[in-house]
């Protein structure tokens, strides 16, 4: 099983059509990774696909980098 | 000041017998079906179980992934259409033209798939789980809008929505648009992909479609007097239409002029088709181009292979051309290979008229076991034929009473 930070890079790389190799965890979504607003609610929409769980807009809206996408998922994973 | 000339540069395809225009034609002459049971979805609880899919199409040749997830099937076969076209064109968009090259391609029913997928997300998931993308992805407009943004066009950005004229009038319409000055160039036709529950189930129980399950590449029957509804088909055709002066400073290959464009009303019925409307939609193109009935040559149909519409066509040529000169007439329905596209299909079969035009040879109206004693013209029956084709005329109808016809001319 793939730990939290690879399913997350994965996830990145598929939505922004980016390879993962381009992803570093300090990537910024819009500024490094090419994304604008609507990719943006898609990649929220595609953690809570894979990890079964919620963002609160307000919660989805602080997440801008693949660092803080890895932390809150580790903060909020059901175990 | 005299009339701006439009001729037709650059020619895309993806269609049920092929996805490239050099294939769908070859496979057009020699009167090979497009159609086979449905494999989009499980129609086995449906009455209708063929269709005209197009087949090995490989989105990636077009489109990234990331693109191609964002946008509908009839989205992805338009692009793909256009891009072919322009490519074929040879244009090349710079900073000086850009704004005189447009785009209006429609599509009569637009994202249906995506639209009941989206439907079925939101009952399984609720609200959080409809994308973002949903709209862009399956509004009609957005086949114009993706291309432009791909290659830089900031000409006319339209699409047409007239049912299964769609394709006809967006041509049209485009080289009026040349006509009148507001481009040089315009990249148009029509696209559609709908074989889905709802789109099958919709016409299904319009008693529209073709029952003949058991055989399917005999289903689509043009004039043939067992002929039972018209076989749904998807794809896309497009052309780069361009004004004469233009192509000729550019040393463009012309295929052919597009001479006239007519366009009449039924104001009829919803489905049902009426005799005048399109006996004054073929009038009108004739009078546009200035050609009278006795220099046709070749006439690509709407010929869906419906009991009504078959026969109703057939009267309004005899009404529009004389019954004399209707008899001189060759008049085929490529539907009968490809099966009916819906807005689709006044692009594509702009398409093979051009190339009957371009290579002076009908395509067979295949499928013609035992012609409709109703239906009495030469239906280019089975077997394609090499003939003169100075000026063809292609024609399409739509629900709602919409009549389109265009004129194409041979460049001598």
């Amino acid at each position: 099983m793939e730990n939290i930070e690879q399913r997350v890079r994965k996830i990145v790389a598929e939505q922004l059509g980016v390879n993962e190799s381009e992803i570093k965890n300090e990537s910024s979504f819009v500024d490094d990774l090419g994304a604008d607003s609507l990719d943006t609610v898609e990649l929220v929409m595609a953690l809570e696909e894979e990890f079964e769980c919620e963002i609160p807009d307000e919660e989805a809206e602080k997440i801008t980098t693949v660092q803080q996408a890895i932390d809150y998922v580790n903060a909020h994973l059901k175990q | 000041m005299s009339r701006r000339r439009v001729v037709v540069t650059g020619l895309g395809a993806i269609s049920p017998v092929g996805n490239s225009v050099p294939e769908a034609w070859e496979n057009l002459i020699a009167g090979k079906s497009g159609i086979a049971p449905i494999t989009r979805f499980d129609a086995s609880a449906f009455p209708v179980r063929i269709a005209g899919e197009v087949k090995g199409f490989d989105v990636a040749e077009y489109l990234s992934p990331k693109e191609a997830r964002r946008m509908d099937v009839f989205i992805h076969y338009g692009m793909a259409a256009g891009i072919q076209a322009i490519r074929d064109s040879g244009i090349e968009v710079t900073e000086a033209n850009a704004d005189r090259i447009g785009v209006n391609i429609g599509s009569g029913i637009g994202g249906l798939p995506m639209i009941e997928e989206t439907h079925d997300d939101y009952l399984n998931g609720g609200p959080r789980k409809i994308s973002p993308f949903f709209i862009p992805g399956t509004i009609i407009n957005m086949i114009s809008g993706n291309l432009s943004i791909m290659f830089g066009l900031k000409g006319p950005n339209i699409a047409v929505v007239t049912a299964c004229t769609t394709g006809l009038h967006a041509i049209g319409t485009s080289a009026r648009m040349i006509e009148y000055g507001d481009a040089d160039v315009m990249v148009c036709g029509g696209a559609e992909s709908t074989v889905t529950h709802l789109a099958i189930g919709g016409f299904s129980s319009a008693k529209a479609l073709s029952t003949r399950n058991d055989d399917p590449a005999t289903a689509s029957r043009p004039w043939d007097k067992e002929r039972d509804g018209f076989v749904l088909g998807e794809g896309a055709g497009v052309l780069v239409l361009e004004e004469y002066e233009h192509a000729v400073k550019r040393g463009a290959k012309i295929y052919a002029e597009l001479a006239g464009f007519g366009m009449s009303g039924d104001a009829y019925h919803m489905t049902a088709p009426d005799t005048d409307g399109p006996r004054r939609s073929m009038v009108n193109a004739m009078k546009n181009a200035g050609v009278n009935a006795d220099q046709v040559h070749y006439l690509n149909a709407h010929g869906t292979s419906t009991p009504l519409g078959d026969k109703n066509e057939t009267e309004a040529i005899k009404l529009a051309f004389g019954a004399d000169v209707a008899k001189k007439l060759v008049v085929n329905s490529t539907k009968s290979m490809t099966g009916h596209l819906l807005g689709g299909a006044g692009g594509l079969e702009s398409v093979f008229t051009v190339l009957a035009v371009h290579n002076q040879i009908s395509p067979p109206t295949i499928n013609l076991f035992e012609q409709d004693p109703e239906c009495d013209l030469d239906y280019c029956a089975n077997v394609a034929r090499e003939m003169r084709i100075d000026v063809a005329l292609k024609n399409n109808f739509g629900f709602g009473g919409t009549n389109g016809t265009l004129v194409f001319r041979r460049l001598s």
